[in-house]
This record gives structure tokens, sequence and C-alpha cells, in this order.
């Protein structure tokens, strides 16, 4: 237990720097908090809704009702192997999982700002709660992307396996964007406005409606950059057995390390003004 | 064995002029620019300077001061939610703060639900919580209400419920701030008996209050802070006696100027009027609020008054020389003095200003200074005006 220690230990609060452990430290030693504050919002999320709970299963299927009418029969976009409808559902469980996180994740210090200047509690632990709720939302589009690919005769394969992986990577994505944002923005809070624009231009740079592979060169080299290239085709590989280029999902494991490093340090520095600032 | 050293700590917070939107970055570069001084001067604030103060294993700290000495400020570095600007604070073991009773309660929650979120948030396990969570259940005395969404609640109830959690934590050191501002007077007795408790336990307390007589009976040593530094610490008799002694002739007691163009209010006061010069005022008091102000020519139609709003936010009075008399006032200097009959409950006022005539607003200050009024609400916290008028009852 890490509570023997505390009883001895001297904390240091200097302009310098308080005393912290790091990203793991700081989240390993809050990780019941981490799960509080997830379970209050899963529970509050649809407390209103007369639908309740079967938004959770309504949205993907509407979303992937719109993508297989403009992109596949309008639009006439390759899948590949896949019958469309998979194919997209399967690019959504990623990007629905990472565009939620980062819109909720980023506003999370500020949603709490009475929180954050009247308790003290690990900061981290704010954003990081934001990355559970949306699991439960994918589990059940997860759910029924396994139920359409039976319908569809694509069968499971062993690539399940590795659906751990794919979810550290975008576990990984979802929080060093919002360490980033979230920090920005209790300065500034300008990152609310952006981020509604720049989600949805992200959404059409990412592969969730058409295939982003095939394309060579310095082209793919950057559009690989963009991280939710890898990640998504990493998903559709695992869930649905989907061709996959190593290049990709190497480049997004790459920026994902640089996301959290980076947006770790950033937050672990910019917090002991944000009860100032906020 | 120390628990807490403080050492040189400073906080400076900067007001007005963040320059946050992309226009105020835009204007404030652009007066950089035309203006030949380097930068325009922000208004600083030192809310702290200087401060040091050890406080060993098993005592209790008192803090006095007036609004705006510090005394918030130091318990935020305490517990690590700000840091310092210059300076270091160490403490050693469990930190846990009652600055604001149920912060991090959801309305839509239950009570045990939020019985458990409140205590991850101040640090407490989920095994601590389980352990504890009869007890917490009790000391409130919420057992029928526990899975009702604590919206429900009614103030008292939340209030205990809230300060159950926190009252368990059972951390090495407890930081008070001023809790026992609210809730009945039992309850208050418990909250303070719950203090009292972990004294005796062995556990490091540093407690904030205006309530002297509290702070009498939880600490054994006080300091008071002044405009940001340490006036003195000791004995917590000492100290507390220095402290009302002091009365209104120390500097911070709410002189702030204001000025609109040939006025100027040099001076604004709330003490007993039976006692001037002393700023603490009982509840059966009669209170007497000052406003000194200089007119440098004549203002065709100036009126003036006074107003004062309760610390939960209400004008609980507003009143102005044109009620009563209506004169003209001459250039010169001037007192205006209103006396408030002991009908307030106790609370914190805040005392604001109003200078103007019936088309424009000259100076419209709410909360210039502020006094406390001390005493018992009698059981009766939430009413604003302590009463005795002819009741009586008949039958008919």
């Amino acid at each position: 237990m890490p509570e023997a220690d505390t009883h001895t230990d001297w904390v240091e609060n200097s302009a310098s720097g308080s005393t912290n452990r790091g990203l793991l430290g700081t989240l390993w030693e809050s990780r019941e908090l981490v799960g509080f504050l997830a379970l209050k919002d899963l529970k509050i999320r649809y407390k209103q809704a007369a639908l309740g709970f079967l938004w959770v299963a309504a949205q993907p299927l509407a979303t992937v009702a719109v993508f297989t009418l403009v992109f596949d029969r309008l639009g006439q976009v390759d899948s590949g192997d896949l019958p469309y409808p998979v194919f997209a559902l399967a690019g959504l469980v990623s990007w629905t999982y990472v565009s939620y996180v980062v819109t909720q994740g980023s506003q999370v210090l500020v949603e709490n700002a009475s929180l954050v200047t009247k308790v003290y509690f690990p900061r981290i632990a704010a954003p990081a709660s934001t990355l559970l709720p949306p699991l439960a939302d994918m589990a059940v589009a997860a759910g029924l992307l396994l139920v359409l690919a039976i319908a569809y005769g694509v069968p499971p394969t062993w690539h399940l396996v590795l659906v751990p992986a794919w979810l550290l990577l975008l576990a990984s994505i979802a929080l060093g964007m919002c360490l980033w944002l979230s920090a920005i923005n209790v300065r500034y809070r300008d990152v609310k406005h952006a981020l509604g624009p720049l989600v949805q231009l992200w959404l059409f740079a990412s592969p969730v409606a058409y295939s982003g592979q095939g394309l060579d060169g310095v082209a793919g080299w950057a559009y690989a950059l963009n991280p939710m290239v890898g990640t998504i085709e990493l998903g559709r590989w695992v869930l649905v057995g989907a061709p996959l280029d190593g290049r990709d999902v190497a480049m997004a494991a790459i920026i994902a390390v640089v996301l959290l490093v980076t947006g770790s340090r950033y937050f672990l520095r910019a917090e002991r003004s944000f009860a100032d600032v906020v | 064995m120390d628990r807490i050293q403080v050492e040189h700590v400073s906080k400076r917070y900067v007001l007005g002029e963040r320059s946050n939107t992309a226009g105020e970055l835009v204007t404030s570069a652009l007066r950089r620019l035309t203006t030949r001084r380097a930068r325009s001067p922000q208004r600083e604030l030192w809310s702290l300077r200087d401060v040091t103060f050890r406080v060993s294993e098993g005592e209790s700290l008192g803090i006095v001061g007036r609004n705006g000495a510090g005394k918030s400020t130091i318990l935020k570095i305490l517990t690590r939610i700000t840091s310092p600007t210059d300076g270091v604070a160490r403490t050693r073991g469990r930190v846990a703060a009652l600055l604001e009773v149920g912060t991090g309660f959801h309305p839509e929650l239950t009570g045990r639900e939020n019985v458990y979120l409140n205590g991850a948030i101040l640090g407490m396990t989920r095994r601590d919580i389980a352990r504890r969570f009869d007890s917490i259940v009790e000391f409130a005395g919420t057992e029928r209400f526990l899975d009702t969404p604590v919206k429900r609640y009614s103030s008292g109830m939340y209030l205990r419920l809230a300060f159950a959690v926190a009252a368990h934590l059972e951390p090495d050191i407890l930081v008070v701030d001023e809790i026992l501002a609210v809730g009945d007077a039992e309850f208050q007795r418990k909250c303070l008996g719950r203090m009292e408790e972990a004294g005796r336990e062995g556990r490091t307390i540093v407690y904030v209050s205006h309530d002297l007589d509290s702070l009498r009976s939880v600490c054994s040593r006080a300091m008071w802070l002044e405009a940001g530094r340490v006036r003195d610490e000791g004995a917590t008799a000492e100290v507390v006696r220095e402290y009302l002694r002091s009365g209104l002739s120390s500097a911070d007691s709410g002189t702030s100027l204001l000025q609109a163009g040939p006025l100027t209010v040099t001076s604004v006061e709330a003490g007993p009027a039976h006692a001037p010069g002393t700023s603490v005022v009982m509840q059966e008091d009669v209170t007497r609020v000052t406003v000194c102000f200089t007119l440098q020519e004549r203002i065709p139609g100036l009126d003036l008054a006074i107003n004062l709003t309760s610390s939960k936010g209400v004008r609980v009075l507003d009143q102005a020389l044109s009620d009563s008399e209506h004169r003209q006032l001459e250039a010169g200097d001037y007192a205006m003095s209103l006396e408030i009959p002991p009908v307030l409950n106790v609370d914190t006022y805040a005392v604001g200003v109003w200078f103007g005539t019936s088309h424009v607003d000259l100076i419209d200050e709410p909360a210039v200074t502020s006094f406390t009024l001390h005493g018992s609400d009698r059981g009766r916290p939430g009413r604003v005006l302590v009463t005795d008028f002819p009741l009586s009852v008949e039958r008919v």
C-alpha cells in the first residue's frame, strides 16, 4: 500500500515545483478516484433522457446508416472485401471513442472548477476519468459490430486476441490529447470553441468512412502523421480482419507516446496554477 | 516532530488585466507600442508576504485575521490547492481539508453514492470509506435518505452529510476553514466536538475562524495574520486578546479609496456604536457604519446611500440620504454614519456605498468593507432578522 509512506514523507509545495510522481505513478495512486469520477459520469449521463441507455446503441447505428447512404450508395466508396456497413462501423468504434474523450476531457477541469479551487486531488485524475465511461458505449458498439459482421458473413478472426493492444493505443492517444487540451483550456477557453470544427475536420482526415490505404510515398507518410489513421486501421484489423499497414500503426504508436510524454509534462507543470487561473 | 513547516512563503495574485483573449492580447500589445513605458503596471496583490511558521505533531494552530489577511490562501497552500509564488511549505502525513463543505457533491447522485465519491475526492480509499460508512451516516443522521438524490435534501441534511464525510477522514493534518459558520447550533457543537476529539487523538489541526470562542477551545496556539504578514503568534488567549484590542486602528480594516470626479471616499468603517475604534460587534450591539468623503465641488442632486449584503448575497438594507432628508451638499469634508439597531442575525455583512444622482451612478461599490456579527443565532441560522415583534395567541 502506498499509504504507509505518506505518514512519514515530507510533501513539498514551493514555487519551483510540488512533489509529484510523474504520470503513471500519479495515475496509479489515484486509480480509485478515477473510477469514482468515471462512475459518476456514467450514472448521470442519461439521467433525464427518456430513452436512457438505448442511446448508446442508437447513436452508432444511426451514424452507420447515414454513412452507408452517403458514402456507399451515393459516393461508391471502396471498402475492400468488407461489406460497407461493417467497414464503417469498425472504423466508427475507434473514432467515436477518441473524439468523445477529447471533447469531454478537454472541458473537465473547467467544468469542475469549484472542485479544483476548493479541494486538492491529483488533477490528472479528472482528464483520466473521461477515458472510462465511453468504454461502455464502445462495448455496445463492438457487440453490434460483431452481430452485423456475422449477419454479412464476415467471421471473427484470431486478431481479436489483440484487442488490448488496440485499446491501449486508443487510450494513449485520447489521454495525450486530453492532457494538452484540458490544461490549455484552463487558461484559454478558446479550446472549447475551436474544438468543434477541428474535430469535424479531423473526422474527414481520418479513414472512418473511407479507406486510407493505398497512398504511397510522401503522401502516405504525411497521412499517417494523423495517429487516428493507424489506430482506426488497427481497430478494423483486430475486429473484422481488414488488411493492415504496419507503417501506419507504428506511426500512430510513436505519436501516441509523444503526445503522452509531452502532454503529461505540460499538465504536471501547469497544474500548479490551475486553482489561480480557472 | 514537525508536521508542518512553512518557510518564507509569499503568494502574489495578479488582478484585472489578464491578457486572456486575443482581443486583449492585441490591445495590450498596441498599448505597449504606443506608450513609453515598457509594460503597463499590472495590479498585483500580495496575499501572503514572507510567512514562516511550524506546527508540530498533535498541536493545533488557530489563525485569526480580517478578511483579506491571507488566511484562506495559507490554507490553500498547505493543502497544495495552489502553490506559493515564493518560499516553501512542507507537510508530513495525510492532509485533509474542510475548506468548503460539500464541494464535489453531485445533486443527481444519492446520498450513498455521494459519500463514496466525496470520500474519494478527499483522498480516502474505497476500503476506508466502506469501513467508516456506518459511522459517517450515523454522524450525519440521514439514514433514511441514503438512496435519495441529494438534490432532494434540505440544506441542513446536505451539510451534515458533507461534513460527516470530511470529519471521518482521519488525517494526520486537519485543515479547517470557517465551516462552523453554517448549520444549526447542535450541529456546530457536534463539529467542534469532532475537532477536539481529533486533537486529542494526536492529529495536527490548523483552524481558521472568526468564531474566537471555538478557536480558543480547539487551539492551544494562534497566529494573527494581517495584510499577508504574521503580526503576532503565541498562546491563543493572548493572541486573540491582542487581535481584539487592535480593533479598527489597524491599516487593513477596509479603508479602500474610491473616487469619481470631484468625489473621494476616504474611509468606510463599521464597528460597535458603543465602543468607537474597535471592530468586534456582538449580535446585540448597535452597529455603526461611517463613510467619510470629500466633495471638491457641489454636485447637483447628489444622493448617497449605504447598503448591506449578507454572506448569502441578500441585500438586507439599502438606505439613502434622500429617504430621510434632502439637502444639497456643498464642497467640503463629510462623515456620513448609519446606526443599525441589533436586529440582524449573526453573519458577515458586506458594507457597500452608493453615490449618484437620479441620472447617474457615480460610485456603486457593494463591498467596500465588512463586519461580522458575533454571538448565537439561537438555533435559527436561516433567518435574516432577529425579531421580537408582538406575537400573541388567543382563543377566538
